[in-house]
């Protein structure tokens, strides 16, 4: 009896572990970190580009989220962050003080979508300002029923499902409806994961939620996609706009379409393995962002971040706030900054 | 007509019998479901493959291995450090109010939320240390999460040994660490075990503080290896394993279940088999162990 066999356990651990396979040690290693949306993107195109080089670079991806991957990414510690939104102005100035140059990169669309239950037969469209009437802190307790939100619709009561307030599906539809980010009711079934939202609306005649496109392009048969009037149209079928990734990529589906982006550090870019990687990244996401569902930018966009990443063009075309649904065009025409 | 007294024992009988079958028919749903969804997905390719977009190709390869590296630092780092500390607390403090301090101040570490843990290894280990988003910290900051279960089943252990044994010990002229190192500890090794065998669980079933200290989620490449296949057979830098960046199996889980293809669920509910199976593996070794322990003492 000794308390040698007390290192048993960490024994069996070590044999476990060193029985593997293990990868032949290389140096090339490219890390990004942020955003849990751009990350499906990410993961497809780092798979893909370790693929063609055989292994000989390592690409790591975290989702910290996008405020997490941007606080690792203003101090150095990663090359690339993945962004569901525009850098913040807080961001840019910790960036400017540690001195970090980057260049923003736009690489696919996220579409929030609104949804009902298949069931459901009285909603036809909604306009913003039917959905803001829904969602505003002042809706609280009182919008309860259907026949508030329209005259005309059933007096049944309305099961509202929506992002949970950590997700940046939250801060966008908020400032995309109600006008201010993170200002919405409080009283809704809240999910940072998407499909409990799917559930519940599934199963409910009376629901009505949002969230993002390609968990409704992956439920199409469960549930039904509201048509949605812009802000400043009239309030009829004709002018609703559906998602759909030829709605999307045109920029008629507003405000629920926007850019989501990769940030790079330029100092990581005269590493010849990162440079490689993001161009690998804009050419092949047209194709890649389609596979993992999400709506790819229209051709002329891709060429036009190429050409930004190729000029070496730092800062970014934001003013440290999430434009809602900004023309991608009108993007890359914009003055870049840098914060000072 | 029985006694009350008889009819409350049968009661209590069957009160009891009933809460085990409950707990234990919970348990079973929970593994049926990850069975009925996963188990089809489990084969040696989903074992052997790296994460990947196609929900069919991808497999647990970084995962289950970060899993284990990080479990091996945790125990290298918690149960010498953990036992040491609950020796001293049951053998060798005085019993003064410090001690007292330090008794409750343990007590509490134990119920500290574990992303608090995450967030001061984020700033001791990470930025203070420079050890980076390692395996090296994972390990550090799980073992810290774990150290307060560690030292409080060792105190429990240590005290179950009769003061006699020590008293006989001291008798017969052995000093205090002989007398703890020959009687004491390998009596009480049982229990200490227990102890382990939460510390594992608890590690490997971790997600939060390890997300706080940057534990990636698409890693395509294993740590390197202490060893290599030709002479000397330990490779030039025999500890870059710890410094490596790393995924856990709970991570992996957390991000096929949030996927919307229903494919990767599924895939979560094989993942979550691996881990209760690695889970059941070695917590079955401790108990193995500890069985054998006390058979042996005999007093």
């Amino acid at each position: 009896m000794s308390a040698k066999h007390l290192y048993s356990i960490p024994l069996l651990l070590l044999t476990a572990a060193l029985s593997l396979p293990f990868a032949a040690h290389a140096d090339k290693l490219i890390s990004i970190d942020g955003s849990s949306t751009v990350y499906p993107i990410t993961e497809a195109v780092a798979e893909e580009f370790q693929n063609s080089n055989g292994g000989a670079v390592k690409v790591t991806v975290g989702i910290s989220g996008t405020g997490g991957g941007f606080k690792k990414f203003t101090r150095g510690e990663i090359d690339i962050s993945d962004a569901s939104r525009p850098i913040s102005a807080e961001e840019l100035a910790q960036a400017h003080q540690n001195q970090i140059e980057f260049i923003e990169l736009p690489i696919a669309f996220d579409a929030l979508t609104v949804m009902v239950n298949p069931k459901n037969d009285w909603v036809d469209y909604l306009t913003v300002a039917e959905l803001k009437k829904i969602w505003e802190p002042d809706a609280q307790g009182k919008i309860t029923k259907w026949s508030q939100v329209r005259n005309g619709w059933p007096d049944t009561p309305i099961k509202l499902y929506g992002a949970g307030s950590d997700s940046g599906t939250f801060d966008y539809f908020t400032e995309a409806i109600v006008g201010k980010a993170k200002s919405s009711r409080g009283d809704y079934t809240a999910s940072e994961d998407d499909n409990v939202l799917v559930q519940g609306i599934k199963n409910d005649k009376n629901a009505l939620g949002y969230f993002g496109y390609a968990y409704y392009a992956e439920n199409q048969d469960a549930l039904k996609a509201v048509p949605i009037v812009a802000s400043g149209k009239d309030a009829n079928l004709a002018n609703a706009v559906s998602p759909s990734p030829e709605t999307v990529k045109a920029g008629t589906y507003h405000p629920l379409a926007r850019p989501i982006f990769i940030y790079v550090n330029k100092k990581s870019l005269g590493r010849e393995e990162v440079r490689n990687f993001v161009e690998f990244y804009l050419k092949s996401s047209a194709a890649l962002t389609a596979e993992v569902k999400y709506v790819p930018l229209p051709e002329a966009a891709y060429e036009k971040a190429l050409a930004r990443l190729q000029n070496g063009f730092s800062g970014t075309a934001f003013s440290g706030h999430a434009d809602v649904a900004i023309n991608i065009d009108e993007m890359f025409k914009r003055e870049l900054k840098n914060g000072a | 007509m029985a006694r009350p007294a008889v009819i409350m024992d049968r009661l209590f009988l069957i009160g009891g019998a009933l809460i085990t079958a409950l707990i234990f028919g919970i348990l079973m749903l929970l593994i049926g479901d990850l069975v009925q969804h996963g188990l089809h997905r489990l084969s040696w390719s989903f074992i052997q493959n790296f994460p990947s977009r196609f929900p069919e190709k991808a497999g647990i390869l970084s995962a289950w291995v970060g899993s284990l590296l990080v479990v091996l630092v945790t125990m290298l780092t918690a149960l010498p450090i953990g036992i040491a500390s609950g020796v001293y607390l049951e053998e060798y403090a005085p019993k003064n109010r410090l001690t007292a301090v330090i008794e409750i101040n343990i007590a509490n570490l134990a119920g500290v939320p574990s992303i608090i843990w995450g967030l001061m290894a984020l700033g001791l280990f990470i930025y203070v240390c420079g050890f980076g988003h390692s395996v090296l910290t994972a390990g550090f900051t799980l073992g810290l999460l774990v150290l307060p279960i560690v030292i409080i089943s060792t105190r429990e252990a240590i005290r179950t040994v009769p003061r006699r044994i020590r008293e006989a010990s001291l008798a017969l002229g052995a000093t205090k660490w002989q007398t703890i190192r020959h009687h004491v500890l390998p009596y009480s090794m049982g229990g200490i075990l227990t102890g382990a065998i939460i510390s594992i669980s608890r590690a490997l079933g971790e997600t939060a503080p390890l997300i706080t200290i940057g534990a990636l989620t698409y890693v395509a490449f294993l740590p390197s290896s202490p060893i290599s296949a030709s002479y000397p057979f330990v490779s030039a830098e025999p500890f870059a394993w710890l410094f490596s960046g790393f995924t856990v199996l709970p991570i992996q889980m957390f991000n096929w279940v949030s996927r919307p293809q229903a494919a990767f669920h599924e895939n979560a509910a094989a993942a979550g088999l691996v881990l209760l199976m690695i889970t059941l593996t070695l917590n079955v070794t401790a108990i193995i162990l500890r069985s054998r322990f006390r058979k042996r003492v005999k007093w």
